[in-house]
């Protein structure tokens, strides 16, 4: 057995951590996208008047029964037809992951408004607060307070997901590891080295999740 | 001030309120009583706005109380409401479950909200916990709070759904002295209540409920002396000699 050789890892270094930090980027962008998308969606389909409700229900469900990849292979074909012109692949693919997360975050948080105790809306209105108002004052912060461990749960499975962008030939961590192993024959090295940053960066972020969630339990 | 008028609900086939017809006058206080189930709490929940009718016609103060809209939103900033489960909002501190109306709806300047809310709590004796969440307080300090957020916003009616019903028997007292008080001050109220004590003393009229129909809307002393109806007698006596 030959000996490890990790120049591979340090030579590319600068290379490897462009890939890293479009990883970052696409994630922390398609999170907030997605929260913020997935809100909106969850509270029309709990108080929009019909055919809305019906119409995300039928969003979400449609996207959660579709592959990951192939809702960014198809984004990536359909955005540049639809504006009628080329968009490059990392808004397409940040437009799949914001549209696909929306929809799982949006049962997460129409659970969580669920959550929160229905005199809680009725005191809100009782004082002349808007649904509106009552919704920005007293149910989101108490559902999003109640959720936000599982919503990052979620994160961290997006965080993952985003090595699939692949397909569209963008370079994030996986991808830039990929290249360098195949060019310099050091694909041990190498995937035992993404491997060990995949690791530390999940597991630190269920760590932090635990950790969180304990303390919101007080 | 609050004008009911054939008052019909239903939940589907349900009828659960049945023309119910009653009225409170400025600076009365009224009383609502009747077994479980037979529509107080539904009733009371009409006058705001937070149960929505299908017949009949309810004004408070002249103002038709509508379905939704901005008419609503606005009535209900004048009405005052207390729940018998608090409703606090844990996650803000008695001083900010005091303020928050007072500053998103009325849009006072903060300092002016805080003061007010200063006051208020004073007067229900809950001042030496306004940093603290609602989780930290008692059952009764709880629902001192909220008739203290209700009062901020200088309502011009009061409506009180079952507030000690939620509260330890040690408890009720301390809410029912804040009630009474208000009520003495000449605070127009509708209160919800099994607490027949507070009705003898402080209630102008009582309306009695069941089935959802109000079977009795009279004086305090005529209906505690001579209730007309065989279901008031029989409600009477199970509430009273126990």
């Amino acid at each position: 057995m030959t000996e490890f050789d990790w120049t591979a890892v340090t030579n590319n270094l600068p290379f490897l951590m462009q890939g890293l930090f479009l990883t970052f980027q696409l994630t922390i962008l398609a999170m907030v996208g997605g929260i913020l998308l997935g809100t909106v969606l969850a509270i029309l389909r709990l108080s929009a008047p019909a055919p809305v409700p019906q119409l995300i229900a039928g969003y979400v469900n449609g996207l959660r029964a579709m592959p990951l990849i192939l809702v960014i292979f198809w984004f990536y074909l359909l955005v540049p037809l639809a504006l009628g012109r080329p968009v490059g692949a990392f808004p397409s693919a940040l437009i799949a992951f914001t549209l696909f997360e929306a929809a799982y975050y949006s049962e997460i948080i129409r659970a969580g408004i669920q959550g929160v105790a229905r005199g809680q809306l009725q005191a809100a209105l009782a004082s002349g607060l808007s649904y509106a108002q009552a919704m920005r004052y007293i149910v989101l912060p108490q559902a999003f307070r109640a959720m936000l461990p599982i919503l990052l749960t979620q994160s961290i499975i997006l965080f993952q997901d985003t090595s699939l962008v692949y397909v569209v030939g963008l370079r994030d961590f996986l991808t830039a590891a990929n290249i360098v192993a195949s060019r310099d024959q050091r694909p041990v090295e190498m995937y035992l080295f993404i491997a060990a940053v995949y690791l530390v960066l999940c597991a630190g972020g269920s760590f932090a999740v635990r950790r969180l969630q304990r303390r919101l339990a007080r | 001030m609050i004008e009911m008028h054939e008052v019909d609900k239903w939940y589907g086939t349900h009828n659960v309120l049945k023309r119910c017809t009653t009225h409170v006058a400025k600076g009365e206080v009224v009383v609502v009583c009747g077994p479980s189930g037979s529509g107080k709490s539904t009733l009371i929940k009409t006058v705001n706005g937070l149960e929505p009718f299908q017949g009949g016609r309810i004004t408070v103060d002249g103002q038709a109380v509508t379905t939704s809209g901005r008419d609503l939103t606005r009535l209900r900033a004048r009405i005052g409401m207390v729940f018998q489960s608090f409703e606090l909002y844990p996650h803000m501190t008695v001083l900010d479950n005091v303020c928050l109306a007072q500053t998103v709806v009325l849009k006072r300047p903060r300092s002016e909200a805080e003061a007010k809310t200063e006051a208020l709590l004073r007067r229900v004796g809950m001042i030496d916990h306004a940093r603290k969440h609602p989780g930290q307080l008692s059952g009764g300090q709880q629902q001192r709070v909220a008739i203290a957020r209700a009062l901020a916003m200088d309502p011009i009616a009061m409506l009180f759904d079952e507030p000690t019903s939620a509260l330890d028997p040690e408890m009720i007292n301390e809410v029912l002295d804040v009630m009474t008080e208000l009520a003495l001050e000449g605070m127009t109220m509708m209160v919800v209540t099994h607490e027949m004590g507070f009705a003898r003393r402080v209630a102008h009229r009582v309306v009695f409920m069941d089935d959802g129909q109000i079977v009795e809307d009279r004086s305090k002393d005529a209906f505690f002396d001579h209730p007309e109806t065989d279901r008031a007698q029989l409600f009477l006596s199970k509430i009273l000699h126990h």
